[in-house]
């Protein structure tokens, strides 16, 4: 039984432009589900229909098993976070952050403690006293998150609400609403362009480009199973390798590479797509490169590469630097294929 | 003797000192990425770099020559900032021949066509030539600036979080492609950014500022590998390294993990231990954990590990599966592991 649901949303502005053109989203009681996609791909007004900020072309939203599609905002009991806060300019952040509890008949005492609450976790304490005006612009949007987390609502929606934080705060963040929203078990509907973002966040991803859903489920499935190359390329990163070529004779055949298939697949035209850290070096491999650079990452390497079929990247544990220039022999782990034309995986 | 040198730089805004005795140097052909968070002094390093603005006290050598009274056009200097300033009704070919078309730049035309022409192909933005900037992609926009940059063939760059405002993905592919460019180029270069992967993956010399001073300066490797406090250890890794108390007891410190005896090192008492989360398998120790969540990081999992009493994050391969409070027995990698006082 899906908590939240929307059917064949659609949503054309007075311009024309079609933002949104037939969504069907289900997210499940206390579930996270991350709407994620470029600039420009209708997940920001996807996520305003649900909050009513925007009306719907056509389609339904149900929310607990109400149709809300023509509810206003105030009707609809959902926490909103923005990418750009608001706060109350003449209220403390404790007031602030108390605010939306205001109207909802809790008395002093229990108001206090949700707010103690909300501040503990995440780690507000020390600013409860000062105004908006005395806080940074990161320590704003932590209170305006704190803001939108105060209240139980049936679901939260949160648009882009770490996009203006530093990276380092940004990580600690994305950990507390976690936190937050496991311990609380509200259903979320969030957006972000930050694909790593969504995958540690998510218990659904929804990939959206250009109005659609590309595809959606938990993030293994569309890391290890992307329906199409949008979703392949979209998710992981660095993004995952893909090289032209064609099938023939059980192989996937490009220039400098001949890679047996374990299943037969019609012949013609397909790209390979293989994950960095499903190419290996292997010196008895096929497939030669020529180390372009080599990007440290702490953890790990990424090894950018030129082979004869185009430029690859690999990601290795870091045992030491790879020279610019040198020769590397490849295999690869595991691969996947996709039609060239339509995208699809095959 | 370094290409570029900053000694004792100190800058007060009122009874603010914003850079309190910068020492940094940078060779003739790296690029020194100064990595710190929002409010740590790296602008006001840069524009104190770039001539815009003066320091207190302390002095700036270029390549064996005093310039820290130099005006910016004096100076040779590049400077790419985070809100690209394109005029929005000029061509990208108009935008990339202004900086050019300066009185002291006294270039022949054919000259600025030819330079023109250079960094639209590095950059590869040859067929936006004849567009209006307005019309242009944010990512598309971002080039065109650098393209403003490298034009003029400045003796120094200096980038101001040059790839902040633009999608995650575009940040991704585009540093990479600044990193071989600036390579290919071979001129220096100062990047400064609050992301720690961007600094990793772009620095040959990382720098980490903090409330105007500089904590640590070294090599990527370095920095990460032997960082020399907490508070430098934290700026860089993702999930950010675990820190844990350990007592000292005989000739060995004891962990969290009781069964554990780290490596002796310097130091009594108590300390504080860091172990970063590729460094701690989830199994193979003897003190159990339970799996709280489980993040899934693509090429690996993230495990949030409540742990002897601390809460831990373990990069975990992706050979087996783990479910939220399943019990695992962590063991921190000691040859690994750095040790701190309290």
């Amino acid at each position: 039984m899906s908590f939240l649901e929307c059917r064949d949303l659609v949503k054309t502005f007075a311009d024309g432009t079609r933002a949104v053109q037939g969504i069907d989203l289900r997210c499940g009681e206390g579930e996270f589900a991350v709407l994620l996609g470029p600039s420009g791909c209708g997940k920001t007004t996807t996520l305003r229909m649900v909050a009513g900020l925007e009306k719907p072309t056509a389609g339904q939203i149900v929310l607990g098993g109400a149709d809300i599609t023509d509810c206003s905002p105030a009707e609809r009991d959902v926490g909103f976070a923005f990418q750009f806060y608001a706060l109350y300019p003449h209220l403390k952040v404790e007031d602030n952050i108390g605010f939306p509890l205001e109207s909802m008949g809790l008395n002093r005492q229990e108001r206090r403690q949700r707010v103690a609450d909300i501040v503990e976790r995440l780690g507000l304490g020390a600013l409860v006293g000062r105004y908006p005006r005395q806080l940074s612009g990161g320590d704003q949007q932590r209170v305006a998150l704190a803001r939108a987390m105060v209240r139980r609502p049936q679901i939260y929606l949160m648009d882009e609400p770490l996009g203006t934080l530093d990276a380092g705060l940004r990580l600690e963040m994305r950990e507390m609403i976690r936190a937050q929203q496991l311990d609380a078990g509200i259903a979320t509907l969030y957006v972000t362009h930050d694909q790593e973002e969504a995958m540690s966040l998510a218990d659904q991803v929804v990939v959206m480009d250009e109005g659609r859903i590309r595809q959606s489920g938990a993030a293994a499935l569309v890391y290890d199973q992307p329906a199409d190359l949008f979703v392949a390329h979209f998710i992981g990163s660095p993004s995952m390798n893909f090289i032209t070529g064609e099938i023939r004779e059980d192989c996937f055949v490009a220039p400098g590479l001949v890679w047996p298939l374990a299943e037969p697949v019609r012949p013609g035209p397909a790209t390979l797509g293989v994950r960095p850290e499903f190419v290996r070096p292997d010196a008895k491999g096929q497939l030669r490169a020529e180390v372009v650079r080599d990007e440290y990452q702490g953890a790990c390497r990424y090894i950018h590469l030129q082979a004869e079929c185009g430029r690859l990247v690999m990601r290795v544990a870091d045992r030491g630097r790879e020279a610019v220039g040198a020769s590397l022999g490849l295999d690869f782990a595991r691969v996947l294929l996709f039609d060239p034309v339509s995208g699809k995986r095959l | 003797m370094s290409w570029l040198q900053l000694k004792g730089v100190t800058r007060r805004f009122g009874k603010a000192e914003v850079l309190s005795g910068i020492d940094l140097s940078l060779e003739g052909d790296e690029m020194l990425v100064v990595l710190g968070p929002t409010g740590a002094g790296k602008t006001t390093l840069l524009r104190i770099v770039a001539g815009l603005d003066a320091p207190d006290t302390g002095q700036i050598e270029m390549d064996g020559e005093e310039v820290t009274h130099w005006s910016p056009a004096e100076r040779d200097i590049a400077f790419v900032f985070q809100h690209f300033a394109l005029y929005p009704d000029w061509s990208v070919r108009r935008n990339l021949e202004f900086p050019l078309k300066a009185p002291r730049q006294q270039l022949a035309s054919g000259e600025i066509d030819q330079r023109v022409g250079w960094a639209a192909e590095l950059l590869k933005i040859e067929r936006l030539l004849d567009r209006s900037a307005a019309r242009l992609s944010g990512g598309e926009m971002q080039r065109v600036a650098i393209g403003q940059a490298i034009v003029r063939r400045p003796r120094l760059f200096l980038f101001d979080e040059p790839l902040t405002n633009l999608d995650a993905k575009l940040r991704e592919s585009l540093r990479l492609e600044l990193a071989l460019l600036r390579q290919e180029l071979g001129i220096p270069a100062i990047y400064v950014t609050h992301d720690q992967a961007e600094a990793l993956s772009m620095g040959d010399s990382i720098a980490v500022l903090a409330e105007g001073r500089i904590l640590q300066q070294g090599s990527p490797e370095a920095i990460y590998r032997q960082p020399v406090s907490p508070v430098v250890a934290r700026q860089l890794g993702q999930p950010a390294i675990n820190i844990l108390s350990v007592q000292r007891r005989g000739d060995a410190w004891i962990g969290p993990n009781e069964a554990e005896r780290m490596p002796a090192l310097s130091g009594t008492g108590e300390m504080l231990l860091g172990v970063r989360p590729e460094d701690i398998a989830p199994e193979g120790g003897r003190v159990p954990g339970v799996v709280r969540v489980v993040e899934d990081a693509g090429a690996a999992w993230i495990l949030w590990v409540d742990w002897a009493g601390a809460s831990i994050h373990i990069i975990a391969s992706k050979e087996r599966r783990f479910a939220p409070g399943e019990t695992v027995h962590p063991r921190i990698d000691a040859e690994r592991a750095l040790l701190w006082p309290r």
